[in-house]
């Protein structure tokens, strides 16, 4: 299914649909959704207010159940019309990192230990995943704020310490839902960066949903929703890949 | 990192708080217990005191507790004779107020030979009544204090000894006088009817009667054998000292026995349902977090810790700030409330146990909750 020579997808999702509820209530989320997005992309998300962004990124992540479809993830096929693992919350641990609209940070926890309890429950020390997690929060410009209570920060704070979350476990898929949504522009630019960063230097990929114009130059695609169906364009999966660019970015070159 | 731990520290106020309102219940509980015991060991003073092996009473009754009794002055004696009775002595008991320092004292008074069984076992403070006359052993539940003095009947009593711990069946804190003064006692108290022919020598009465013979059995004779050799007096009947801590538990105390008997059931279930409701209403207010810890990966084993730990610390706490509240408090009930160690022991692993059964339930619940409800705004 892959050209040859073309590097195996990191998120590989075929004719994926979605719905919820039967008969006069069923809203069809995702209509025959297929898209592949490679390491050290930086994709974006874009359609209207329940078109399907939320939906596509649960299913991804392996939190929601699609209703058919086929999803490979990092090279392993993990639902085939059914999930192919019991252990959902281990692969979502191994692979991939959530960023939230609303950032869900655990608010009995001080900033670092937010970061450091996905360490800690990867397997590592106690000691080692506070390290990790204050040099993540100084990475992301939050340093300073490493004790204090996710209640006494301000959005843009806690935004940066639920990214740091995600990025605590090095997994190569991020997902993010309007990940820049809660910080000024100049933020949104930083953390932006920062997740190119991570692509480039991880061999990640990013998944982003955004509303924030003022950011789709730092995407290499920009893939749309409308009404659960991914735009004809970006569905192509076997069209090359500056082929299924609805606008050229202008990527810093790596 | 211990999850469990660091939510506590972060609610800490509304946890301690909780803790504090259970530990209340279960102290409850445990008085409710105590208060049981308490009045069964009651009851049963009041037998066990004199230490006897036999006690004779007057024939066709079950007293001298459960119904009265009244038998000759002289059967003490006669019993006394028997062979294989070592010792005997003749008792009275009879309910009195009297007036002491402005209010009205109840007490159960206890007449008894000096020297013969019958008597207080062991005095507190001060000593055994010495001269035949006028003076007394108290309780020091009566509130009377070596060398008070207190009107009974028409004569006054002097405190010698003080008892700890002695009470009726009722409750009410036990004396000692000579069985002279509690005869003389016992007429002058009687209605005026029964006293002038008492004093005329006529009619049934008579000033020499006592309510029971208790008696000790030497080492070589047996309970059994002198009640059958006493059968043979037809206006006495006999029972062993067995029997009549069985009366004492089954008849006099048994409707209060089994009322608080009831009740403490009825607390012990409502608590557990309240310890069940606290934790499960701990669990679903934590949902949402219990959802975030799934999706960033966390295992079933760490969410039902979270939970297990949560529910058995306060079980904990609560149970044990509970024992020591009422353990501080027992003293100043007004009647005994008896605290076992394995009542307490088997209430703090019923608590232990109801706090596992209930977290199963929140358990239950955080299990299920899906992932992607962390994500909702
Ligand atoms: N759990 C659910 N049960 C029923 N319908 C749902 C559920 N989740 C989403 N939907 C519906 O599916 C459709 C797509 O929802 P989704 O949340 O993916 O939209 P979205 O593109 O993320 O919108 P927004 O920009 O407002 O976040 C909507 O019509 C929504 O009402
Ligand atoms: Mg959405």
């Amino acid at each position: 299914m892959n050209n040859p020579g073309e590097k195996i997808p990191l998120v590989h999702v075929r004719n994926i649909s979605k719905h919820f509820g039967e008969g006069e209530t069923r809203v069809d989320a995702l209509r025959d959704v297929s898209l592949k997005v490679h390491p050290g992309e930086v994709i974006a998300l874009l359609g209207p207010s329940g078109s399907g962004k939320t939906t596509l990124l649960n299913v991804i992540g392996c939190i929601l159940e699609p209703s058919s479809g086929w999803i490979s993830l990092d090279g392993e096929v993990v639902y085939d019309g059914r999930w192919l693992r019991s252990d959902l919350r281990k692969l979502r641990l191994e692979k991939v990192g959530f960023i939230f609209q609303f950032h869900n940070l655990l608010p009995f926890l001080s900033s670092s230990d937010n970061v450091a309890v996905v360490l800690s429950l990867a397997g590592f020390s106690a000691a080692e995943s506070k390290k990790r997690a204050v040099e993540l929060l100084d990475y992301l410009e939050v340093g300073h704020r490493k004790d204090a209570m996710p209640a006494n920060l301000s959005g843009g704070e806690a935004q940066r310490v639920a990214i740091a979350r995600a990025l605590a476990n090095r997994p190569r898929i991020i997902l993010a839902d309007e990940p820049t949504a809660a910080l000024d522009s100049q933020r949104a630019g930083i953390v932006m960066d920062l997740l190119r960063k991570v692509a480039i230097e991880q061999e990640a990929a990013i998944l982003a949903v955004t509303h924030d114009e003022k950011i789709f130059d730092r995407f290499d695609h920009i893939f749309q929703l409308r009404d659960g169906c991914l735009e004809a364009q970006s569905m192509d999966m076997d069209i090359d890949r500056d082929g299924i660019r609805t606008r050229k970015a202008n990527k810093p070159s790596a | 990192m211990n999850l469990a731990y660091r939510d506590i520290r972060h609610n800490l106020g509304r946890f301690l708080l909780t803790c504090f309102g259970l530990s209340l219940l279960l102290g409850v509980v445990l008085s409710m217990i105590g208060i049981y015991r308490g009045l069964v060991e009651d009851a049963l003073t009041l037998v066990r005191t004199p230490a006897v092996d036999v006690w004779v009473v007057e024939s066709g009754t079950r007293g001298p507790f459960a119904e009265a009794s009244r038998i000759p002055g002289d059967t003490r004696e006669a019993i006394a004779r028997l062979q294989g009775v070592s010792a005997a002595g003749s008792v009275t008991y009879q309910t009195i107020e009297a007036p002491h320092a402005g209010r009205k004292l109840r007490l159960y008074v206890v007449g008894f030979e000096p020297g013969r069984p019958g008597g207080p076992d062991r005095i507190a403070t001060g000593r055994s009544i010495g001269r035949s006359h006028y003076e007394m052993v108290a309780d020091r539940r009566s509130g009377l204090l070596l060398g008070d003095r207190l009107e009974l009947g028409r004569d006054t009593f002097t405190v010698v000894g003080l008892t700890d711990g002695q009470v009726s069946s009722g409750g009410d804190p036990i004396i000692y006088i000579t069985l002279l003064d509690s005869q003389e006692l016992q007429f002058e108290l009687a209605p005026p009817a029964a006293r002038r022919e008492i004093a005329r020598g006529t009619g049934s009465g008579n000033t020499d009667t006592i309510n029971a013979v208790v008696a000790r059995v030497s080492a070589n004779a047996s309970a059994e054998s002198i009640a059958e050799a006493a059968r043979r007096w037809k206006h006495l009947s006999t029972m062993t000292q067995a029997g009549q801590e069985t009366i004492l538990t089954r008849s006099v105390v048994e409707r209060a026995r089994k009322q608080i008997g009831l009740f403490t059931t009825l607390l012990l279930i409502v608590s557990a349902v309240i310890i069940a409701l606290i934790l499960y209403t701990m669990t679903m207010d934590k949902l949402r977090e219990i959802a975030t810890l799934k999706l960033i990966g966390a295992s079933d084993r760490t969410i039902i810790g979270l939970i297990l730990q949560q529910a058995l610390a306060m079980g904990v706490i609560g149970f044990g700030f509970g024992a020591l509240l009422i353990t501080t408090i027992k003293d100043y009930f007004p009647r005994r409330v008896l605290l076992l160690p394995e009542d307490g022991l088997a209430l703090g692993a019923a608590v232990i146990l109801v706090c596992i059964l209930s977290s199963a339930l929140g358990v239950r619940l955080a299990l299920k909750v899906d992932p992607a409800t962390a994500l909702g705004g």
